[in-house]
């Protein structure tokens, strides 16, 4: 299974911000969102990404958080996924490396979002269906 | 949510219209469900997809038929969304409608030659074989001794095994007859099936590949540098941890280098190879395909692709199949996300792709929701997400406003823009006469393959099935 299968039934909002928003235009907007994640763009290229995690360690410290320009907070070298990634490859690198969030792109246009969350879900569909279709030819007395 | 009359209107009659049409009728006690198929058949690529020699799998519709068997539930067959109904005529019958209507057409692989005679999309030459009326005509020059399937799906596995089986084989399925008689005449001895990446990338499950290693008339070869692991994948078997993975990577290196048999035919599974182009034969028919070699590359996110390098071959072979995936089909008023060949949707809530704000009143479920990928059952979770989307929203009273909401008013509406719409009941019957059709020759069934056909068999003035 590819990430274009699991962005197909995602619609078409990315949750994003500008790179020039502040750290409080990004908490406004993750709360608003109900997301834990922003993609930061310039243009239609994304730039880097920002995470709850990302606020959560800087408010440690004691300088002023919110009006930090995101750029001060987000990860810069973002790993970019692409619509043919196999999930499961993806799933593996993510769990490794200790992200959530995946922004994907087409063309080098940002076309989707999908968190480690989406990806579990979309594994254990795939499990779920072979049962299910194995259960059903049982039931229907299919089955040798 | 128990009260409230719902009248749903379900486009298609796959699993996952099968699956919903269940989930709705379970959980809503109110809830009529009318479900149309511009087929006179139901349950799509159960009928129209799944192999012919696998049966088993195809009892599956059991279950279905017993959904079929709720008193608020009707088919309405030979009924085309599109052509004969509209999405203003449901939004006057009907509180909510689900579109379920899998991926219609192909993938292209976007390669020189792809147009040249001989050159087949997999969609097309499953559909022959199943006897699906829209296919019937279709012709394949199955005088060639060699075959190309591109692509490593299941869907591909199905492909080369049909063009590999023998003549009393076919027979004793439920392939179309018009496709038995054309496949027992066939030349075609080699087949060749490429992958483009190496074997811990291959898409088919592994019972499918087993079953193509004990074919009796078959010879499978695999080039056993082709089946050894890259220094990438090896990795990645290690990393993913996954018994399933590891038990097909495990089959298909022990099936490398097997010695031939010396049967009849030849099924050469090849990875590590793309289609470049098709080569003209010199009268506008494919006589060959250029392949390149790949190598693996990985992406940041660790997702391996096909890197061409500079090793190319020429396999000779006047018949190619694209088997490279299924794409969905839009609908006539119906948003459609052309990136991905689905209907717009935010888990199964149709929703117009520019604002993202959901249509009331519309759902999707199945391959025109979530693409091409995963077996009949993945169906289900898929279907039961969009019911419980349908009963929220009704509960929270958004739905479409009919001014017409009863059956009557629907048979009305249905009957004035369809000559002949087929019910469950009239199903049974076309399924009876096709089983009887099967018990006559020793086999499971023997399948209508036109709509004219069906509906003259049904009206008693037809002739037997195959016809
Ligand atoms: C060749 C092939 C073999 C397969 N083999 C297996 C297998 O062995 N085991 C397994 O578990 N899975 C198998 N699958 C996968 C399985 O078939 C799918 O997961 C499943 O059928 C998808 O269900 P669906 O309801 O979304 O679509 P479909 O099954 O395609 O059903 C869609 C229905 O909608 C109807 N329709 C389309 N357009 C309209 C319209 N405009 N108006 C009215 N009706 C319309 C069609 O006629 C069709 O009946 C196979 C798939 C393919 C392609
Ligand atoms: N017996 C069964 O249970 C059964 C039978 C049939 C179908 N099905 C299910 O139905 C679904 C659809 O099957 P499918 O076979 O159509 O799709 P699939 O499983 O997605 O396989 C598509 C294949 O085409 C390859 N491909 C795609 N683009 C290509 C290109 N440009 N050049 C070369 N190769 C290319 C893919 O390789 P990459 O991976 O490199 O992209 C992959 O090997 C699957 O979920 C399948 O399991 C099940």
């Amino acid at each position: 299974m590819k990430l274009e299968n699991v962005l197909a039934a995602k619609g078409s909002r990315i949750e994003t911000c500008a790179l020039t928003d502040t750290v409080r235009d990004v908490i406004a907007r993750l709360k608003a969102a109900n997301v834990g994640a922003l993609v930061v763009v310039d243009g239609e290229r994304p730039a880097g990404i920002i995470s709850e995690r990302d606020i959560a360690r800087a408010i440690d410290g004691n300088t002023d958080v919110p009006s930090l320009p995101v750029s001060a907070l987000m990860t810069h070298d973002v790993v970019l996924g692409e619509p043919g990634d196999d999930v499961a490859a993806v799933l593996d690198t993510m769990t490794a490396n200790h992200f959530r969030h995946l922004p994907v792109v087409l063309d080098g246009r940002l076309v989707g979002i999908v968190t480690t969350g989406d990806l579990v879900r979309a594994e254990l569909d795939t499990l779920r269906g072979h049962v299910v279709t194995l259960e059903d030819q049982v039931m229907a007395g299919g089955a040798e | 949510m128990t009260g409230l009359p719902l009248r749903v209107a379900l486009i298609g009659a796959g699993p996952a219209a099968f699956y919903a049409a269940d989930h709705l009728l379970k959980q809503a006690p109110s809830a009529e469900v009318d479900m149309f198929d511009r087929l006179p058949t139901p349950f799509g690529l159960v009928r129209h997809g799944v192999a012919p020699d696998h049966q088993k799998i195809k009892s599956v519709v059991k279950g279905f038929a017993a959904v079929a068997g709720d008193p608020r539930f009707r088919f309405f067959g030979n009924v085309e969304f599109g052509r004969d109904i509209d999405l203003a005529g449901l939004a006057a019958h009907y509180h909510q409608v689900l579109f379920a209507t899998g991926a219609q057409t192909d993938r292209r692989m976007n390669i020189p030659g792809e147009d040249l005679a001989g050159s087949f999309p997999a969609t097309g030459f499953v559909a022959w074989y199943n006897g699906h009326p829209s296919f019937r005509g279709e012709r394949f020059n199955l005088e060639t001794p060699a075959a190309v399937v591109v692509g490593v799906g299941n869907v591909a596995i199905d492909v080369a095994r049909m063009l590999s089986l023998d003549a009393h084989e076919l027979a004793a399925t439920d392939m179309a007859r018009h496709a038995v008689a054309a496949l027992a005449a066939s030349h075609v001895r080699d087949v060749y099936v490429l992958g483009r990446r190496g074997p811990a990338q291959a898409a088919f499950t592994t019972p499918e590949l087993k079953e193509l290693s004990e074919l009796p008339n078959v010879d499978l070869v695999i080039d056993p540098a082709e089946a050894a692991l890259d220094p990438l994948s090896a990795a990645e078997l290690e990393r993913a941890n996954d018994p399933v993975l590891r038990r097909k990577v495990e089959l298909i290196q022990a099936l490398a280098g097997r010695p031939l048999a010396g049967r009849p035919r030849r099924l050469h599974l090849r990875f590590l190879v793309s289609p470049e182009e098709l080569l003209d034969d010199g009268q506008g028919r494919v006589g060959a395909v250029r392949v390149v070699s790949n190598e693996l590359v990985a992406s940041g996110t660790g997702s391996l692709s096909a890197k061409p390098t500079t090793r190319r071959e020429t396999i000779p072979a006047g018949l190619v199949f694209r088997s490279v995936g299924y794409r969905g089909v839009e609908l006539p008023g119906v948003p459609f996300d052309s990136r991905w060949g689905v209907i717009a949707n935010t888990a199964g809530r149709v929703c117009d792709p520019a604002s993202d704000e959901t249509i009331p009143g519309l759902y999707t479920a199945g391959w025109i929701k979530r693409g091409p990928s995963g077996v009949i059952g993945t169906n289900k979770a898929d279907a039961v997400e969009t019911v419980a989307a349908m009963l929220a929203d009704a509960a929270a009273g958004i739905s479409l406003h009919p001014s017409h909401p009863t059956a009557a008013e629907a048979d009305a509406y249905i009957g004035s823009r369809c000559t002949r719409p087929v019910s469950f009941a009239d199903w049974q019957r076309l399924d009876a006469m096709e089983v009887e059709a099967g018990a006559r020759v020793g086999c499971p069934r023997v399948k209508f393959s036109s709509v004219t056909g069906m509906l003259a068999a049904l009206d008693g003035e037809g002739g037997p099935p195959g016809n």
